[in-house]
């Protein structure tokens, strides 16, 4: 099996009865596999809740670790409608050229680094730098603030061997407070400060809202780009014959970039909670119960795609939900998008091949299943063209 | 050469002409309102939505099942809905008439 390879561990499940059951700290899920129910689940609010406690509709559950609710995440209609509304046109901001350029500088830089050395931890010193760099783009605050969030480390939510981790997440949380209450006194062009100053619902938005949807852009944007960036490198290591592709026939960028999103899910599900009984599956769901839409899943759907555990990088038609699906699919999906397209088109022209020297998959273990979803490390060599 | 018509929701109209691409390109790059494109024209994230002019559906065909799956959970589709990347230029569309869903 080719170590870049993610394969697809709900197959049969999906196949035989469409969800699969698993335990998260005593608040149980079922998650939900096949890619109709998950986008069906995912439009219906109504029954299928966003807004339940902060941190609940998170596997694993942060219940027990955060009690500020993100925005526009957890929230629903209609309440969600205008805070998405608020937020949306500043989250288009990497269509814009001028992002496009700084962020083609920065990926143009880092490539170039890595091929001065004579191998590269990929996670730590290649995906989690580019994510953090693009992320003062998305902000809008100076460069050399990335350098604080680089030495978070990756796991900024996470210990080793533990799922959620209280006091690293409170390094985020404190830290959040801080720009808030700078933003406040001085106020600048940055994300902090358009929040704070904006109206939403026909109100001022409080430093608890604002701080809402900054977690949300941190923690939302961190293991899903790492993990995004670093199978991409994975893949081309054990690909050199599409990484050729990708330089004869820019073109395609596009669509790879959606089939790289599509193979990888880097998010693997998201929860929500039951409103009423239902079913989901002809499976009993009882209300205040937790369902999950296993975006993973449903991107592996033989249904809807032929070859799904092949990455076709030309797919033309791809209807995947690697961003989820419906009015809370994801907010950073351009930001997210750009970063991959970029990464792809620079790889593509400086890089000749590169060599896997050794890695440890990042497994995620959930009930029945486990899934890769990435490396918690991957040391490689990059050769330049 | 087929000459494609679009309204926004500001009831803006802009005419356009083009020989191939996808509607949902022609619409991007011309910057009509309304049609983003995100995924860059796989059919995955709906954000180039249109209703084509009732007298005109005979020009753009039946959407496919793939598609119609995608239409069928947006609170704002109807029966002339259509997910305007899946639209390919051609002669046939000449003509057409496309409002902007969003």
């Amino acid at each position: 099996m080719k170590k870049s390879m993610l394969s697809d561990p709900f197959e049969k499940a999906r196949e035989n009865i469409g969800y699969g059951n698993m335990d998260d700290q005593g608040d149980p899920v079922t998650m939900l596999l096949r890619l109709k129910d998950v986008r069906k689940t995912a439009h219906n609010w109504k029954t299928f809740q966003s807004g339940a406690t902060p941190g609940r509709i998170v596997v694993p559950s942060e219940v027990n670790i955060r009690d500020v609710r993100q925005i526009p995440f957890e929230v629903d209609p209609p309440e969600h409608t205008d805070y998405r509304k608020l937020v949306e046109p500043w989250f288009k901001r990497p269509l814009e050229k001028e992002y496009q350029a700084k962020l083609t500088q920065q990926i143009n830089d880092i490539i170039d680094e890595v091929l001065q050395l004579d191998s590269v931890e990929v996670v730590e010193e290649f995906s989690l730098k580019l994510q953090s760099r693009a992320l003062t783009l998305l902000l809008n605050v100076p460069y050399e603030e990335a350098k604080t969030w680089i030495d978070w480390g990756t796991h900024v939510f996470r210990s080793e061997g533990v799922a959620l981790d209280g006091d690293k997440a409170n390094i985020l949380y404190d830290y959040i407070d801080e720009q808030i209450e700078r933003a406040d006194k001085a106020p600048s062009d940055d994300l902090y400060s358009v929040l704070l100053a904006a109206e939403v619902n026909g109100k001022k938005m409080t430093k608890e809202e604002v701080k809402g949807v900054m977690i949300l852009t941190f923690a939302g944007g961190r293991d899903t780009v790492i993990n995004a960036v670093t199978n991409s490198i994975a893949y081309f290591a054990e690909h050199p014959e599409s990484l050729q592709r990708l330089k004869d026939e820019p073109e395609i960028t596009g669509n790879a970039v959606e089939e790289f999103i599509r193979y990888f899910s880097p998010l693997t599900h998201m929860g929500r909670v039951v409103t009423e009984d239902t079913q989901v599956c002809e499976h009993a769901a009882k209300a205040n119960s937790r369902v999950s839409l296993c975006w993973a899943s449903a991107n592996r759907d033989p249904k809807t795609f032929e070859n799904p555990n092949d990455i076709v990088l030309d797919r033309k038609i791809n209807p995947h939900v690697g961003f989820g699906f419906s009015h809370h699919n994801c907010l950073g999906a351009t930001h997210a998008r750009q970063i991959l397209n970029i990464l792809i088109s620079t790889l593509a022209n400086k890089v000749q091949s590169i060599d896997i020297v050794e890695c440890q998959e990042n497994v995620e273990t959930l009930g029945e299943f486990k899934r890769k979803v990435g490396y918690d490390s991957i040391r490689v060599q990059f050769h330049p063209r | 050469m087929a000459k494609i018509t679009f309204i926004t929701q500001d009831n803006e109209t802009t005419v356009l002409e083009a020989n191939s691409g996808s509607v949902m390109e022609l619409a991007v790059q011309n910057n009509i309102a309304g049609i983003d494109g995100d995924c860059g024209g796989v059919c995955s994230c709906a954000t180039c939505h249109v209703y084509v002019d009732p007298q005109h559906t005979d020009k753009t065909g039946q959407a496919s099942e793939i598609e119609q799956d995608m239409l069928e959970l947006d609170d704002d589709a109807n029966e002339f809905s259509r997910l305007c990347c899946q639209l390919e230029v051609s002669e046939a569309l000449d003509g057409v008439v496309l409002r902007v869903a969003r």
